[in-house]
């Protein structure tokens, strides 16, 4: 037992201590914090503030296009072509041509500027003159204006899961099942992938036949992917406390003013800023979080100890040809591969047969379930599947190390030989 | 006292026989060659021995008691030929770690890492990592952390290999030093002199059988062919050389070699000489080499179809 604390604290230290972890555990949530701070910060700052020139020939719509934020109309009486000429010189960004036009057949709007017109000016102004247009309609049918906005039904369904009633969204259950199904899949395959470039190390540098004069060949491959799974949690607490801390930082400096401002002064950035901080609140608020991360870590743990396992023997087959590696890696990656697609189907149906059996067996439960689970316990997923499938994880990950550490005990000090996937299955069966 | 008694060792695969019924008994401090060529099943053996593999037959006797590998393997020191080191580790580290995974503790390495790194000269190193060091360098520091946790059983295939002779003196004294202070040394080789240099005692295998063990002293009695070499002052006329005691099996400039024939004696060659007042300037058996023993067993037990 010593002796396996040894390697595992080898295989953890050595790769704790590697830049490339340090750059992977900060950067992946600074990057996260990133893709959420941009945005708000983009939005609060602004662009610079953009003057158009307004011709409007029939008087229409004389005053009545509303500046937004950066965005100022001025509405000018000139010549369209003597301004098409000079609007730059005078200071404007743009110019917007109203041609006088039947509201019935409304065309020729022109918007000339220098540089492609962005995108959301555009629906912006094409919003503005299409409300515009259909009020001229309406009044000119004789419909009350006022009298049709009180008729205007809006319609929000709000879904109460389970007993406890808890309001939740299939839009979040899909994203968070989504995103913790890709990220065990990744998990396992970078930290399976890492087991087995370990053992490839120490069978092609010899320093296995070293080793195994002094341990068990199972003590030092189970050292190995303990240690690896130490690196794993380590890296994943890391980023869970840095995300509640990024989380908190943003609701902290954003929330306050930010929503004040957005109720009393109806900003179109801080609105946005606001309303993307309900919806956090509600992605919050609407999951289950203490389910979904003790799952996800049994989960990740369970998945990891199933295939390291097997990523270990792979790497002990492998001899000097590196392109040994793809034929032998193949079998394993294929059932992650699998899950990653059945995965897909699960969170859009959960219930479906194929989510149910993918989320059983323990080739493809880590990923899948991990997709199933964000639409509740027992909503979602029944109890029953729950424990059905950590039970069969357990006893997977029981049955592929013992399968596993057969065919590494021979394969690693097997060397200049060339080993097929069927003889090393053969392994297993020998005592 | 036998440190080692191996009896009827058998390692079966399903092509081959690697190990075949093999006995053998490694005395108490001695330095013991285990030699045959290449596939022989030396390496099954020292696999065996060092309780990697189990044996499908046979039983290991370790220090008298039957082996149990579990315990004895941390007074066993196994540097196999294929070895290596973690690359990217610090030399230092990396000894104090293998010291750790037989039974040292963290103090207990430390201590006599540096009495060792002393000792070869490479203090400096302990801070470098391992794959700055060339390969004669690594070698001297996978010797050490064989040793480190001073065995009782001292097993070195192949320590020379990549040495340059300053290096191969220091390893080989070492070897000497530790058989003196009672460690028994399994050493695997195919480098023939060094087995006549180093061992005590040498068994030979080949094809997984064992096929010679004694004392070098004695295998090169028992393989002796009565060869022997007079030096002459002055070729004497060829006539004179006719006798029925021996036979000239090569003749050089101012020496013979001869072979004595059945029912006669070393005396009756020199006899031969003084009758016929040949000057002698020297005479010397002719012991066959390990290595002819070795060639010549090989030979013969092949010719043999099992």
């Amino acid at each position: 037992m010593n002796k396996i604390w040894l390697i595992i604290k080898r295989e953890y230290i050595t790769r704790v201590r590697k830049k490339a972890f340090l750059i992977t555990t900060l950067l992946i949530p600074v990057f996260f914090a990133a893709t959420i701070v941009v945005p708000i910060l983009m939005a609060k700052s602004g662009n610079s503030s953009q003057r158009i020139a307004v011709v409007d020939e029939s008087k229409m719509f004389q005053d009545k296009l509303a500046d937004y934020d950066n965005v100022h109309f001025k509405f000018v009486e000139a010549q369209i072509d003597t301004l098409k000429k000079s609007y730059q010189q005078l200071g404007y960004n743009g110019l917007l041509h109203i041609p006088a036009m039947d509201i019935n057949r409304p065309s020729g709007i022109v918007y000339y500027s220098e540089g492609q017109m962005n995108l959301s000016l555009r629906s912006k102004l094409e919003n503005r003159l299409q409300d515009l247009i259909e009020e001229k309609r309406m009044a000119a049918a004789g419909i009350d204006q006022g009298k049709l906005k009180e008729m205007r039904a809006d319609i929000d369904i709000i879904n109460k899961t389970g007993k406890e009633e808890r309001e939740g969204s299939s839009g979040v259950a899909f994203a968070v099942g989504y995103a913790s199904g890709f990220i065990i899949y990744i998990i396992l395959l970078v930290f399976g992938m890492s087991v087995m470039r370990g053992v490839m190390e120490e069978k092609m540098n010899r320093i296995a036949e070293v080793m195994v004069s002094s341990v068990k060949p199972f003590q030092l491959m189970m050292g190995k992917i303990l240690g690896i799974a130490g690196v794993g949690l380590t890296q994943f607490i890391i980023w869970v406390g840095l995300i509640i801390a990024i989380y908190s930082g943003i609701m902290l400096t954003f929330s306050q003013n930010e929503i004040q401002a957005a109720q009393s002064m109806q900003n179109g950035n801080s609105a946005a800023t606001a309303e993307m901080i309900r919806n956090m609140k509600y992605v919050a608020g609407s999951v289950n979080w203490t389910l979904i991360i003790s799952c996800f870590m049994f989960y990740f743990l369970g998945g990891y100890l199933f295939y390291a396992s097997l990523f270990a023997a792979v790497g002990s087959l492998v001899n000097e040809d590196p392109n040994d590696i793809q034929g032998l890696t193949f079998p394993i990656t294929l059932p992650v591969i699998i899950a990653i697609i059945i995965m897909f189907k699960a969170v859009q149906d959960p219930g479906s047969p194929i989510a149910v059996w993918g989320s059983i067996i323990p080739f493809t439960s880590p990923v899948v379930m991990m997709a199933r689970l964000p639409y509740g316990v027992p909503g979602g997923v029944p109890v029953w599947q729950l424990l059905l499938s950590m039970a069969s994880l357990i006893v997977g990950f029981i049955f592929s190390t013992w399968a596993a550490a057969k065919i590494y005990r021979t394969g690693i000090l097997l060397y200049g030989k060339k080993v097929t996937m069927k003889e090393a299955i053969k392994w297993i069966a020998r005592k | 006292m036998n440190l080692l008694d191996i009896q009827h060792l058998k390692k079966y695969y399903a092509t081959h026989k690697a190990v075949d019924d093999v006995s053998f008994a490694i005395p108490q401090g001695s330095i013991f060659g285990l030699l045959g060529p290449n596939g022989a099943g030396k390496t099954t053996l020292l696999r065996m021995i060092t309780g990697i593999f189990y044996p499908d037959e046979g039983e290991i006797l370790f220090d008298g008691r039957k082996f149990d590998p579990g315990n004895d393997i941390r007074h066993i020191g196994y540097m196999p030929e294929e070895r290596g080191l973690y690359k990217k580790m610090k030399v230092g580290e990396q000894v104090k770690y293998l010291a750790q995974l037989k039974g040292l503790s963290e103090k207990e390495a430390k201590q006599k890492i540096d009495y060792w790194f002393t000792k070869f000269e490479i203090t400096s190193w302990y801070n470098k990592k391992v794959e700055e060091l060339s390969k004669g360098m690594g070698q001297k520091v996978q010797f050490i952390s064989t040793i480190l946790h001073d065995p009782k059983l001292l097993i070195l295939d192949e320590p020379f290999s990549g040495l340059d002779p300053i290096n191969s003196k220091l390893i080989q004294d070492e070897i000497f030093e530790l058989s003196r202070k009672g460690t028994t040394i399994i050493f695997s080789t195919h480098r023939m002199e060094q087995v006549e240099e180093i061992c005590n005692q040498i068994v030979l295998v080949n094809k997984g059988k064992k096929i010679l063990d004694g004392s070098v002293k004695q295998i090169k009695h028992d393989f002796k062919h009565n060869l022997f070499r007079i030096g002459v002052g002055q070729m004497p006329n060829p006539a004179q050389m006719a006798t029925h005691h021996f036979t000239i099996v090569k003749q050089d400039d101012h020496a013979y070699t001869v072979k004595v024939n059945a029912d006669s004696k070393t005396n009756d060659i020199l006899s031969h000489f003084i009758h016929h007042d040949i000057p002698i300037t020297y005479f010397e058996e002719l012991l066959p080499t390990i290595n002819d023993v070795f060639i010549e067993r090989v030979k013969f037990t092949e010719q043999i179809p099992n």
